[in-house]
């Protein structure tokens, strides 16, 4: 797959609007060492979002649309929360699933993939929030996993339901006080990272958003490893500034404290057998690529 | 918009609308080259528009508005720049567009813009569509290629000052 498919019919160009054309001239379709560091110099795949001000869930989406290793050949399915409110501004394929359902669909949707495209690489990536993943549709999530069905779980997770006012949910902390759930929750934070590790995972990540070389590394590991191997899963800390009574400055900082070794949200991986000798294979092809490309520049300068 | 309404049996019955403001849509089917035929189709596209340009009465005003994917853009779409399917009031500009033609619409995209359109403006729809037609157009070419749509382009010139355009009265669906 190559840039060369994403291309304007050169006769309809000039009233193509601007982010298109941009899309087309330097978005990162094609690149192969694609990251965060790519963002400020070329276009991004997320237009303008509709999310707060300072939300820390429009960090995400930056980082991790920077860094999917195949966007143009990926699908993102989504559910229902504030993630969908994001998505009609993504420039990657994107499906909105019934909320909880998220999972059953990539499940076919990576399966139909593999028949119609047998010869290239397609990429699904579920990206919900942490009602959809961990309470409504705990069950389709779980069974994906069981199933090994060969793409990657994301959860924002903001430990409420956010868009609808502040509910409790299963990702909540024990004994927070949520707008709608003034009694507090009454029982600890659901340990979906271990349960995804017990349920089949090769690879899982518990962190925040706060770095985004970090949210890279996990995300190119995650898809890497979804295609070769099995399900992987990610759960990111993305806090809800107005939810959890903070400013739009303070998401940022609210995810440095919540990722201090002793907090919920420090940083915790697990990588299986097979995974860990994918990864191994994969970071000494990129070594060699990076000599080649070395040896290469050194030969052009001299 | 003000004193229409949906009337019992097919919309398609209703007289035409004055074309003052003709907008044609091309769609993802043509605006992307995403084969040599659509390239092809694209510039066939262009050529039919010009020649509306160069043949149309004095005071009418085609334009060429893209409709670059489905994503549901609302609110930030900027209705005179790109059009968004899913909000078909936003797509005829709340009824002050007489008529439109769909071009490299996707199936299920033009059956409900089409459907809607119909119902809620007296908008006349033209669908140049590449498979067997839109039964919710008013106006439906079937097997749109390259060579009818050059056609139409000849024959819109050929045409040029025979064809006059109804009065505005006709527009809000009054037979006489």
């Amino acid at each position: 797959m190559s840039k060369e498919r994403i291309q304007i019919s050169e006769a309809l160009y000039d009233i193509m609007p601007s982010d298109y054309q941009d899309l087309v001239k330097s978005a990162t379709y094609g690149k192969e060492d694609r990251g965060w560091k790519d963002i400020g110099t070329s276009k991004e795949l997320i237009e303008q979002h509709s999310l707060c001000a300072g939300c820390p869930e429009s960090m995400a989406f930056r980082y991790i649309l920077a860094s999917l290793p195949n966007p143009e050949d990926t699908v993102m399915v989504g559910s229902t929360g504030c993630t969908s409110l994001v998505f009609p501004m993504v420039a990657v394929h994107n499906i909105h699933s019934l909320f909880g359902n998220q999972n059953a669909i990539a499940s076919g949707l990576k399966r139909a993939l593999s028949v119609r495209f047998p010869g290239r690489v397609k990429d699904v990536v579920v990206l919900a929030g942490d009602g959809a993943t961990v309470d409504i549709g705990l069950d389709m999530t779980l069974q994906a996993w069981f199933r090994q069905e060969k793409f990657t779980t994301i959860c924002f997770d903001n430990e409420l339901y956010a868009n609808t006012g502040g509910q409790e949910s299963g990702l909540m902390q024990k004994g927070f006080v949520a707008k709608m759930a003034p009694v507090g929750k009454l029982f600890d934070k659901v340990r979906l990272p271990e349960i995804a590790r017990e349920s089949g995972c090769h690879y899982v990540v518990n962190c925040t958003v706060s770095k985004p070389s970090l949210v890279e590394k996990v995300i190119r590991n995650a898809v890497h490893i979804a295609r070769e191997i099995g399900p992987t899963y990610l759960q990111l800390y993305t806090p809800c500034i107005l939810e959890i009574g903070k400013n739009s400055m303070e998401g940022l900082q609210e995810m440095r404290d919540s990722e201090k070794p002793t907090e919920r949200f420090a940083y915790k991986e697990y990588v299986s057998e097979p995974a860990k000798q994918l990864l191994a294979e994969l970071a000494a092809k990129d070594k060699e690529r990076k000599a080649a490309a070395k040896q290469l520049a050194g030969q052009v300068s001299a | 918009m003000s004193d229409y309404r949906v009337l019992p049996g097919p919309e398609h019955f209703l007289p035409p609308a004055a074309a003052s403001m003709g907008i044609c849509l091309p769609n993802p089917g043509v605006l992307w080259a995403w084969n040599e035929k659509a390239a092809k189709k694209a510039t066939a596209v262009r050529h039919l528009f010009n020649t509306l340009v160069e043949c149309v009465q004095p005071g009418q005003k085609p334009m060429l508005i893209p409709m670059p994917d489905y994503r549901p853009k609302y609110p930030k779409i900027n209705p005179e720049v790109e059009i968004n399917p899913n909000h078909p009031n936003l797509t005829i500009w709340h009824n002050r567009i007489d008529c439109c033609m769909f071009i490299g619409v996707h199936c299920h995209q033009a059956n409900l813009s089409l459907k809607i359109i119909r119902g809620g403006t007296s908008c006349y729809t033209i669908a140049m569509c590449a498979q067997a037609g839109h039964e919710d157009a008013m106006l439906s070419f079937r097997d749109a290629s390259v060579e009818k749509i050059m056609k139409l382009a000849d024959t819109v010139k050929r045409l040029k000052g025979t064809v006059q355009p109804r009065l505005a009265s006709a527009k809000n669906g009054v037979s006489s």
